[in-house]
């Protein structure tokens, strides 16, 4: 069975070799947990970018658990994607602090420069716009997050710059 | 430990970094050495101390709480000279009086009492020394010694701490129902799944003092007999998860946790388990489902947690601040902890404040304290001395309560019979800019995304909801309308399995008592009194103060200004999407919303 379904991949995080032993460390380090599925699916996010169907199906063996379940849960938290993101994502909170400070001037200004929807990412793979709940940093309203890096107090003409900078940083 | 006379906190977050700050580190560390002081004075590093755009670097000196800013290294020879050797404040270095801690936890200011908060920003969080320092991990040592497991749930009875999530469920009794039930394994579950917009308090405890959570809830494993723990941290705190992770290990590795703690016999590791972006996974039923790595879907209760929780065993689940309050109970006394607060509410309660007041941020107040010390006393009052108009408490599942409400003392029952909740704290002041309609309708979108599904009433009813306010929102209301809304509030209410589903017409439910002349407004005038909604404004440049300065025509994502330079620009009505963007930038206030 593992041998058929190994000449059938197509997805490249599964054909690449050190993706595929990053989710195999994954899965071998935590699939004797309790509840390892979650564990299991939030490093694969983390580490890969995604989690495709035919990941799931892969993780779902691997686990010892029906694929549906294994979908169940991806399709069911936000934080899970099915796509490869882009390079770099630019997340923008519309929790009520930001929603009240006028995070959606910020947006429109993310759609006319980059020419994308919240959820889209750019046609060279470098950035990809999300919409995300509350992160916690009301005071500081309104607030994007460039990957992992809170900006607070995000103005719409500023706005370009934070694009600028990471093209520039890709060179 | 060694002992140092004083502790230099340098800031470090990346604008510092980016000025300097690890040189200044490294310069006063050789200057230290160089004056015979490194025995004596220690070099911290910390987050954010004051505004890194205009004073960084910058550092602050404690005891002494001197605040000293724009720091370069070719000032650290004579300030440690000044400073350290002679003991003298170099006053030319400090650029404020008053010192600001951070943009979200300032000085406490008057009304305030910290419990919860008290070593937030004063101790290094990734260091369990310096929590230990500050009397931690003394209240588990007396638990474990001194008291049995019965007398600490009495003892955290009679403080009469409640959960601090919102739903005020007295912790001791809780604890004891766990220890009471039957079960091979029992189980000990930090709620660390802050999702309420505007909330961010836990976040905070979480990582600025991780090991008060620790020690809470090994204290409450003791009392309710519980050998495996989980925090439970939604994913979208990376840093609290990393702190959280870091604390567990310190803990262990110093016998806190793990076999045996401290030669007592008792037995109880921790595990940190991050969710996936679901809001509704802070349900208590939601969360264990999450925890056991299934679809985040809330079940009826009964059976309860204390009876059947997580893996069908006895759970018990509180919130992060719940636990935090625990160690200072067991230390100071139920006595003490009982005689702060008003009435069935004792203690203190963290507010997280947002919205249009001048100090946003993280407060912690006595319960008793009224909306209106809260947000004039403590917050400062409104912004650009504008009129308030609304306070929404407790999230999306509290209400939106008005200015007749602002005397309202802050406990649970108050709030509860005016309509809201309080929650997790969380705090929105509005000014009168903002559209309650609007407001309501941005809510039901928050809930109408959130509901996972599972009941109807919630799942559809939210989504109707949602409906009625968008057409509202832009003049196509019906006059009908408002009693359909009445109508729906109520059916989701009493039909929905958990809180998510049962709280979620609150907005609506408090903005239509205490606001409905906005409705009206929208529905049979189709107009927006506060000028929010776009299809019932319409943005116009004023003749006068324009100046032709392009800033405007440069910024507008559609292009719908035009002009030449130095003469008055004009808006297309037609290519306008009333983003608002001009009206935001114009320095002129030459934009009128009509």
């Amino acid at each position: 069975m593992q041998t058929t379904l190994e000449k059938t991949y197509t997805d490249e995080a599964l054909i690449d070799p050190s993706k595929r032993a990053t989710i195999d460390r994954i899965l071998q380090e935590n699939k004797h947990l309790e509840g390892a599925t979650m564990v299991v699916l939030n490093g694969i996010q983390e580490s890969i970018g995604y989690i495709s169907s035919e990941m799931q199906v892969y993780i779902a063996n691997n686990l010892g658990e029906p694929v549906s379940r294994i979908h169940g849960v991806v399709s069911f938290y936000s934080f899970f994607t099915t796509t490869p993101r882009g390079k770099h994502t630019i997340k923008f909170c519309i929790g009520t602090a930001c929603y009240v400070a006028g995070i959606e001037q910020i947006i429109e200004k993310a759609k006319q420069i980059l020419g994308i929807e919240p959820g889209e990412t750019t046609e060279d793979g470098l950035i990809t716009l999300e919409l995300c709940r509350c992160v916690g940093a009301c005071s500081q309203a309104p607030v994007i997050v460039v990957d992992e890096d809170v900006q607070g107090r995000v103005k719409p003409n500023r706005f370009p710059k934070t694009i600028q900078d990471i093209k520039s940083q890709e060179g | 430990m060694a002992y140092f006379r004083s502790h230099v906190l340098v800031s470090i977050d990346p604008v510092c970094i980016e000025k300097g700050a690890y040189d200044l580190i490294d310069a006063l560390h050789d200057e230290l050495v160089k004056q015979g002081l490194v025995d004596e004075i220690q070099v911290l590093e910390t987050s954010r101390i004051g505004d890194p755009e205009t004073q960084g670097p910058d550092l602050m000196v404690y005891p002494e709480t001197v605040h000293y800013s724009n720091l370069s290294v070719n000032d650290i020879p004579f300030l440690v000279e000044e400073h350290f050797l002679k003991g003298r404040v170099a006053e030319q270095y400090i650029r404020e009086a008053k010192a600001i801690l951070d943009e979200e936890l300032s000085a406490p200011k008057a009304k305030e009492v910290r419990i919860v908060l008290k070593n937030i920003g004063e101790i290094d969080p990734l260091n369990i020394e310096e929590y230990i320092a500050r009397d931690g991990y003394m209240a588990l040592g007396k638990v474990l010694t001194e008291m049995t497991p019965e007398e600490t749930i009495q003892e955290v009875l009679d403080s009469g701490l409640r959960g601090r999530g919102g739903a005020g469920f007295p912790t001791g009794l809780k604890w004891r129902f766990i220890r009471n039930a039957d079960g091979d394994q029992k189980f000990m579950i930090c709620n660390a799944d802050e999702g309420d917009p505007g909330a961010f308090a836990n976040r905070r405890v979480l990582e600025g003092d991780p090991h008060s959570v620790i020690e809470g809830m090994i204290i409450g494993a003791y009392a309710a007999g519980a050998s495996q723990g989980y925090i439970y941290c939604r994913a979208e705190y990376p840093i609290a998860v990393r702190t959280m992770k870091t604390a567990i290990e310190q803990a262990r590795n110093f016998g806190l946790l793990g076999e045996d703690i401290l030669g007592s016999g008792f037995s109880f590791d921790l595990e940190v388990r991050m969710g996936a972006g679901a809001f509704v996974c802070g349900e208590e039923t939601a969360l264990m489902a999450s925890i056991e790595g299934h679809r985040g879907e809330p079940r009826p209760r009964p059976p309860f947690p204390a009876q059947k929780g997580l893996w069908q065993q006895p759970s018990n689940i509180n919130n992060v601040e719940t636990y935090s309050n625990v160690p200072q109970i067991i230390l100071k006394g139920a006595e003490w902890f009982a005689g702060l607060g008003y009435k069935k509410s004792t203690g203190t309660k963290t507010f997280s404040m947002a919205g249009d007041v001048k100090n946003t941020g993280l407060i912690e107040v006595p319960f008793g304290i009224t909306l209106r010390e809260i947000i004039y006393d403590v917050g400062g009052g409104i912004k650009d001395d504008k009129a308030f108009k609304a306070v929404q408490t407790g999230g999306p599942m509290g209400g939106c309560l008005p200015e007749a409400n602002l005397d309202l003392p802050m406990d649970y029952e108050a709030l509860g019979a005016a309509g809201s909740i309080l929650g997790s704290g969380g705090l929105v002041v509005m000014d009168e800019d903002t559209c309650m309609v609007d407001i309501a309708r941005f809510f039901m979108e928050f809930t109408q995304d959130e509901s996972c599904g599972k009941c109807t009433p919630c799942r559809v009813g939210t989504r109707r909801i949602l409906e009625i306010l968008t057409r509202i929102c832009e003049g196509n209301g019906k006059p009908e309308d408002i009693d359909t809304l009445r109508h729906l509030c109520d059916e989701i209410n009493e039909n929905s399995l958990c809180g998510l589903g049962k709280g979620a017409p609150n907005p609506v439910k408090s903005t239509l008592e205490h606001f409905l002349d906005e409705y009206e407004a929208h529905i049979y005038e189709k107009r927006c009194p506060a000028k929010v909604c776009r299809n019932l404004i319409r943005f116009e440049i004023i003749d006068g103060p324009c100046t032709g300065c392009t800033l405007c025509a440069r910024n507008c994502p559609v292009d719908a200004i035009s002009g030449e330079r130095r003469k008055t620009h004009v808006i297309d009505p037609d290519i306008c999407i009333k983003c608002g963007i001009c009206e935001q930038l114009c320095p002129y206030d030459a934009i009128e919303i009509v």
